[in-house]
């Protein structure tokens, strides 16, 4: 019997039982589907976080006082005393890969502007901190060096500070209290909304570093150091020198653990890629279990199916099907049923990821390469679920078959 | 049997008059049913010849199913051979043997076993389906075959559309399409009240003489034996009786005599639940 022909024939006899027919391809529908909407779902956040990495500045090395050992003692962020200023000039001195640095230093502190007040960060740091982390000024200026060398009490605060202190009115002149010191708010960061790790980056106030050292947070040390590579893979190149520099100069014994960890924007941006991926097998997983049971429930219609239609089976081999044909027969009609599910299911999650990107305001990325995978994937599905019942189907004996009631 | 000088069928397995197109060589077949063997046929010898019309007769249990089995090629002797058109088909695989029965041999049932919800047309290009044909010819041969047993009208309606009478031809018309060597046919009245009965017999009586089919039927009803040439009478796995019908009835004169249906074609002959085969 030729292809048509045992194609023409499982249509046939899926259309007869079409409520049937759709209720099994439901689940491989609703497998293709989820796993064509999660993948995307997994891409769109996958863009957003990379395009996040790259918004907080390209090229950028950063070094945070504290250690990354898991386990044991963990000097947390800030808590090691050893990072300065004075490193952050050796790091720009000897390390040819560095452009520039910027320190960091943070306070949590109140706020207050008249009878307003808010709760946020303070970080301290230098002029050149604003294009290393792509700050843009949206009205003002930033503090100069002179009002760094002079721990001036002068600040640039971000459009969330700025919408609880001020609301509509403009912040820049004004004079707001910190920690009940004076300040001067000389300028309006650009707004860059939340971070990769979700926090909101417009609510902080940058102050120069040497205020919130002295005046604020009373340390003499840094918690990190921002520097600026002059390319990005001389970022990753910088981060060995930067280390090596760093132990001299903390005086850590070989075999010690470092003080302090290296990270570079483009490691930050592969761990999250990383972190991404892994998200996203977990969720194609889960809906893969739904295209599992869409599998088995194939193969339990088909097996129903077989038994329904044993005199059927005995006829045609009584006229001279052989067990090929018979089997052939099966599993056309099982490798029919689920990949016309299948592709439901690709229409169905092309629809549902654009209902998700348009109603919830994700951001979806249709992944050709996970269509094309789910649409195989059905089609196996097919043949591995069809296979049983076929063979069972052609290793009926004519004479039971044809007595059959 | 060569008292007919008619032209024999019109097949590549042209047969002369005289030749056996059935040799059964001392045919047993067991079966085992859990820890029982069932001796079901114990050294069956038997030729029969082209152009013949033969009745197979027996109680249930006789082992007439059997024989009908092993002569379809649905099953394989134990021991002995089955010479099919002077080939020995014995030992063959399973696939040879499909191929054997929708080239050789055409079948009919005593519950029709149609396929539901397909057309008559479609019903009877089911074998042709398996002999790798094209679809014209395919049509064709079907459809020359439904206006053999005088359905042509009836090509596009379903059985269940049919009588039991127009289903039962319909699947002699299905018998047919292949052009076999020889019609088998399984209590082919078994479900049919008399006058549709004989009219059957009547396909088969026609089909014998005119197309010189060799025809093989079992049945238990002696009044429908009368219609064939030769009787075989079954018992406890064994050939007993091979008798030349005496008086043998003619469809075509008995037809007369049987009081009319209003309409041949009326759906009130109903098929009733089938008694159980054998």
């Amino acid at each position: 019997m030729d292809f048509w022909n045992t194609l023409r024939l499982a249509l046939r006899a899926l259309a007869r039982n079409k409520l049937r027919s759709s209720l099994t391809m439901l689940g491989i529908i609703i497998g293709v589907g989820a796993v064509i909407a999660v993948v995307s779902i997994g891409q769109g956040a996958n863009e957003l976080i990379q395009e996040g990495i790259q918004n907080m500045g390209t090229n950028v090395v950063y070094i945070a006082a504290g250690s990354r050992r898991p386990g044991g003692l963990h000097m947390g962020y800030g808590a090691v005393k050893t990072l300065t200023m004075d490193d952050l000039r050796a790091i720009t001195r000897e390390v040819p890969m560095i452009k520039e640095a910027a320190p960091g230093v943070t306070s949590r502190a109140q706020v207050v502007y008249q009878n307003q007040n808010w709760n946020t960060q303070v970080f301290g740091t230098t002029a050149n901190y604003f294009p290393i982390r792509k700050w843009v000024v949206m009205a003002g200026t930033v503090f100069s060096d002179e009002e760094v060398e002079a721990a001036a009490n002068v600040c640039v605060i971000g459009t969330t500070v700025s919408r609880y202190l001020f609301g509509e009115e403009d912040p820049i002149g004004k004079q707001i209290r910190i920690r009940n010191l004076p300040f001067r708010v000389i300028g309006l960061l650009e707004s860059k909304g939340q971070s990769v790790m979700g926090t909101d980056q417009d609510d902080q106030i940058i102050a120069p570093y040497t205020t919130v050292q002295r005046k604020l947070a009373g340390v003499t040390w840094l918690q990190m150091i921002l520097a600026s590579a002059v390319s990005p893979d001389a970022s990753i190149a910088a981060m060995q020198p930067i280390t090596a520099l760093l132990r001299e100069r903390h005086r850590i014994r070989q075999g010690d653990e470092d003080d302090f960890f290296v990270r570079t924007q483009s490691e930050m941006a592969d761990m999250a890629a990383q972190t991404q991926l892994v998200m996203t097998i977990l969720l194609v997983s889960v809906a893969s279990v739904s295209l599992l049971v869409g599998g088995i429930g194939i193969m339990n219609i088909m097996l129903v199916s077989v038994t329904e239609r044993t005199r059927e089976i005995g006829v045609r081999m009584a006229v001279g099907a052989t067990e090929t044909d018979v089997q052939l027969q099966f599993l056309v009609e099982a490798v029919t049923l689920s990949m016309m599910g299948g592709l439901v299911g690709i229409v169905v999650g092309i629809g549902l990821s654009f209902l998700i990107s348009n109603l919830l305001t994700w951001p979806t990325v249709l992944s050709t390469q996970a269509i094309v995978l789910a649409a195989f994937f059905s089609v196996g599905v097919g043949v591995f679920f069809g296979f049983y019942p076929a063979r069972k189907a052609a290793q009926l004996d004519p004479i039971e078959a044809l007595r059959y009631e | 049997m060569g008292d007919q000088a008619l032209p024999t069928m019109d097949t590549p397995h042209k047969q002369a008059q005289d030749e056996c197109v059935i040799r059964l060589d001392g045919v047993h077949k067991y079966y085992h049913l859990g820890d029982f063997q069932v001796h079901a046929l114990r050294g069956i010898t038997l030729e029969v010849c082209a152009g013949e019309f033969v009745a197979v007769m027996g109680a249930s249990g006789s082992g007439k199913s059997t024989l009908m089995n092993i002569i379809g090629c649905l099953d394989k002797p134990s021991r002995g051979s089955y010479f099919l058109d002077g080939v020995d088909v014995s030992q063959m695989e399973k696939t040879e043997l499909a191929r054997l029965r929708n080239r050789k041999l055409g079948f009919v049932f005593q519950q029709f076993n149609l396929l539901s919800r397909t057309s008559a047309l479609e019903n009877v290009e089911l074998p042709t389906i398996y002999a790798g044909i094209t679809p014209q010819e395919r049509e064709s041969r079907a459809k020359a075959a439904l206006e053999r047993v005088g359905l042509a009208q009836r090509a596009h309606h379903y059985p269940s559309q049919l009588s039991g009478g127009q289903q039962q031809r319909v699947a002699i018309a299905r018998a047919l399409v292949n052009r076999p060597a020889i019609l088998l046919a399984d209590e082919p009245t078994g479900n049919l009240d008399s006058r549709t009965s004989v009219e059957i017999m009547d396909i088969f009586q026609q089909l014998n003489t005119e197309e010189g089919l060799t025809v093989v039927i079992v049945t238990h009803e002696h009044d429908i034996a009368q219609y064939a040439k030769r009787a075989l009478e079954f018992r406890d796995g064994k050939l007993r009786r091979d008798t030349v019908i005496k008086d043998r009835l003619f469809a075509c004169d008995v037809l007369p005599t049987l009081p009319t249906l209003e309409d041949e074609d009326a759906d009130d002959e109903m098929t009733a639940p089938p008694p159980e085969a054998d």
